[in-house]
């Protein structure tokens, strides 16, 4: 078929002002629907391979890891009997909690700054934008050995919680910077006059005005930020450790559940109970996705809604 | 109430009539005097005179680019806003010089109201909107909010149509009630001059005829500066008009002056409909 369509393509070139002309248009037509069709086939099969992909990679840690999962795989202390997740799931929240105080307060304060507090075409602005483009390109395991000498080695920290946070903060900051800043520039100018025209000052007018119209944008930095929280093994195991315990302060070991699996897996003896964990970690991401996409709906509603209708 | 009066058709009056504003018996509350600003190399306003009388409305009308927003946007100095904006000269409010070291910008602009070409509410409810204002300035009793919300919204025509839907997005309403809202929330913190730049040109005309009638009433108890590009708007509610050439106060006077027998003959090609 497709040797055919360029036979005809020639042949509509050739005779464009002859007297196929009526012939080659009606053919012209036809390759254009023709070459519709395979755009359209294309861009559907690309699709369908897509979600096809990811469903079957679903598919495939549900069917091995449901079977395994067991009551004791959540009881609160872990021993190689039970091989309890339920101590790494609490880290991975406490890790989770953890970076984000850490690194949202910076992150939006330095979004803030850059966007609010400089002019927009700044030397100093554009340096920081391309050092947060860079920092967020770097494999993990450069911050993880970064973490390792500077919290774990020169301040003297251990393998610990803290370690762990400071190591994922630093790398999730140039992600919610780069995020908080996006949204902040997206928010119409037109509010800042409106804010500015009323009497008020920078400040109240990004704490009151601007941050509130940008939160689903500065949702979404946190959402990234949280994937790779959880989804992080190599930077922490060289600054948490993987003591598969409850820590009883920050410089206590921990590790979270990617760890506990690569640990699992590794270890070789327990897959069935890598994959169990899997499906609960997937679980976990997708119920955190669900939540911040609802919070950001009712964030967005203009603040008005519902408040005093009834 | 009475914003709901008929506009006066300004054929109706005859000069005698005219208020003697322009003559030096009143006293200004704005005078602008010897104003030139650049913006970074280029001259947007060339040694601007002019003195704008209390509770009247002053239309600035000119061609685009001719400065008269630019203008408007000294009185509030929302033109410290843009990088590179440079003022020479002096604009009194009041007596007081606004540029002068020490003036409060945020204080000037509470005494300076401003409502924008594009309807701007904020994206909250009706009340946060007319709330934020009177917020910024310290105002924190609900009682005391609550009046000011509503003394705003009756003042901007819009009470009859939102007291029940106060808690509302005002991004829900329609483009003409978001500019009366927009004037509503500049009037909650009460100031004495209300700017409008082009407040009308985003707007159907029959909110632009609201738009209108509102100014017609506000003049009573505010000093009103609009700018617009609509010539007839002009006519109907200004009663001094300046008209603007390339940054240029051209002519001001009384606005049946400007439109019957304008002194300059380039007014007389641009209220003729010559060009621009």
């Amino acid at each position: 078929m497709s040797g055919g369509d360029v036979q005809s393509g020639a042949g509509a070139l050739r005779s464009s002002a002859g007297p196929m002309q009526e012939d080659a248009a009606h053919r012209a037509a036809l390759r254009a629907r023709g070459a519709a069709f395979v755009q359209r086939s294309l861009v559907r099969l690309a699709a369908v391979l897509t979600l096809a992909i990811l469903l079957s990679i679903i598919a495939y840690i549900a069917v091995m890891g449901l079977p395994h999962i067991s009551g004791d795989l959540f009881s609160f202390s872990y021993n190689s009997m039970n091989l309890s997740l339920m101590p790494a799931l609490i880290n991975t929240l406490l890790m989770t909690v953890l970076s984000l105080a850490i690194a949202l307060p910076l992150g939006l304060g330095a979004a803030i700054f850059l966007v609010e507090y400089t002019g927009r075409s700044n030397r100093f602005v554009q340096i920081v934008r391309l050092m947060a483009e860079t920092l967020t390109g770097i494999p993990s395991i450069v911050y993880g050995l970064f973490g390792l000498l500077f919290f774990v080695t020169a301040l003297g920290w251990h393998l610990s919680l803290l370690s762990g946070a400071l190591t994922l903060a630093i790398m999730i900051l140039p992600v919610i910077l780069r995020t908080a800043e996006e949204a902040l520039k997206a928010v119409p100018d037109a509010y800042r006059e409106g804010s500015f025209s009323l009497g008020a000052g920078r400040l109240r007018t990004v704490l009151k005005v601007l941050l509130p119209a940008a939160i689903p944008g500065i949702l979404a930095g946190v959402i990234l930020s949280i994937g790779r929280i959880f989804g992080e093994s190599a930077a922490l195991i060289f600054t948490a450790g993987t003591v598969a315990e409850l820590p009883e302060s920050l410089f206590d070991s921990t590790r979270t559940l990617s760890v506990h699996m690569y640990v699992l897996a590794s270890e070789g003896l327990h897959i069935d109970k890598a994959y169990a964990t899997a499906v609960v970690l997937l679980v976990i991401v997708f119920a955190i996705n669900m939540l911040s996409a609802f919070v950001a709906s009712r964030l967005t509603k203009g603040g008005g809604e519902g408040a005093g209708h009834a | 109430m009475n914003t709901k009066k008929e506009i006066e058709m300004p054929e109706a009056l005859t000069l005698l009539e005219l208020p003697q504003t322009l003559t030096g018996e009143e006293r200004s509350l704005i005078s602008i005097s010897k104003l030139n600003l650049f913006y970074d190399q280029v001259q947007a306003l060339h040694n601007v005179n002019m003195e704008i009388y209390p509770r009247r409305i002053t239309a600035l009308i000119g061609p685009s680019g001719c400065g008269k927003s630019t203008l408007i946007k000294s009185i509030n100095r929302m033109n410290d806003l843009v990088a590179d904006c440079r003022i020479q000269g002096s604009i009194l409010l009041d007596g007081e010089d606004i540029y002068a070291r020490g003036m409060d910008v945020n204080l000037l602009r509470k005494r300076v109201g401003m409502v924008f070409q594009k309807p701007n509410p904020f994206p909250m409810s009706v009340y946060d909107n007319i709330a934020f204002g009177p917020r910024t300035h310290g105002v924190k009793k609900k009682a005391e909010l609550d009046a000011l919300v509503e003394r705003a919204l009756y003042d901007a025509a819009l009470l009859d149509e939102l007291k029940d839907g106060l808690r509302r997005s005002a991004l829900a309403l329609s483009g003409g009630q978001q500019q009366r809202l927009c004037i509503a929330r500049a009037l909650a913190v009460e100031p004495e001059v209300l700017l409008m730049d082009e407040p009308t040109s985003a707007l159907d005309p029959i909110s632009t005829a609201r738009i209108e009638e509102l100014a017609l009433a506000l003049k009573e108890r505010y000093t009103i500066v609009i700018v617009t590009h609509n010539m007839q708007q002009a006519l109907r509610i200004s009663d001094q008009t300046a008209f603007f050439l390339l940054g240029e106060l051209v002519e001001y006077n009384h606005t049946l002056q400007i439109f019957s027998e304008p002194e300059d003959p380039r007014t007389d090609d641009y209220v003729k409909g010559r060009f621009g």
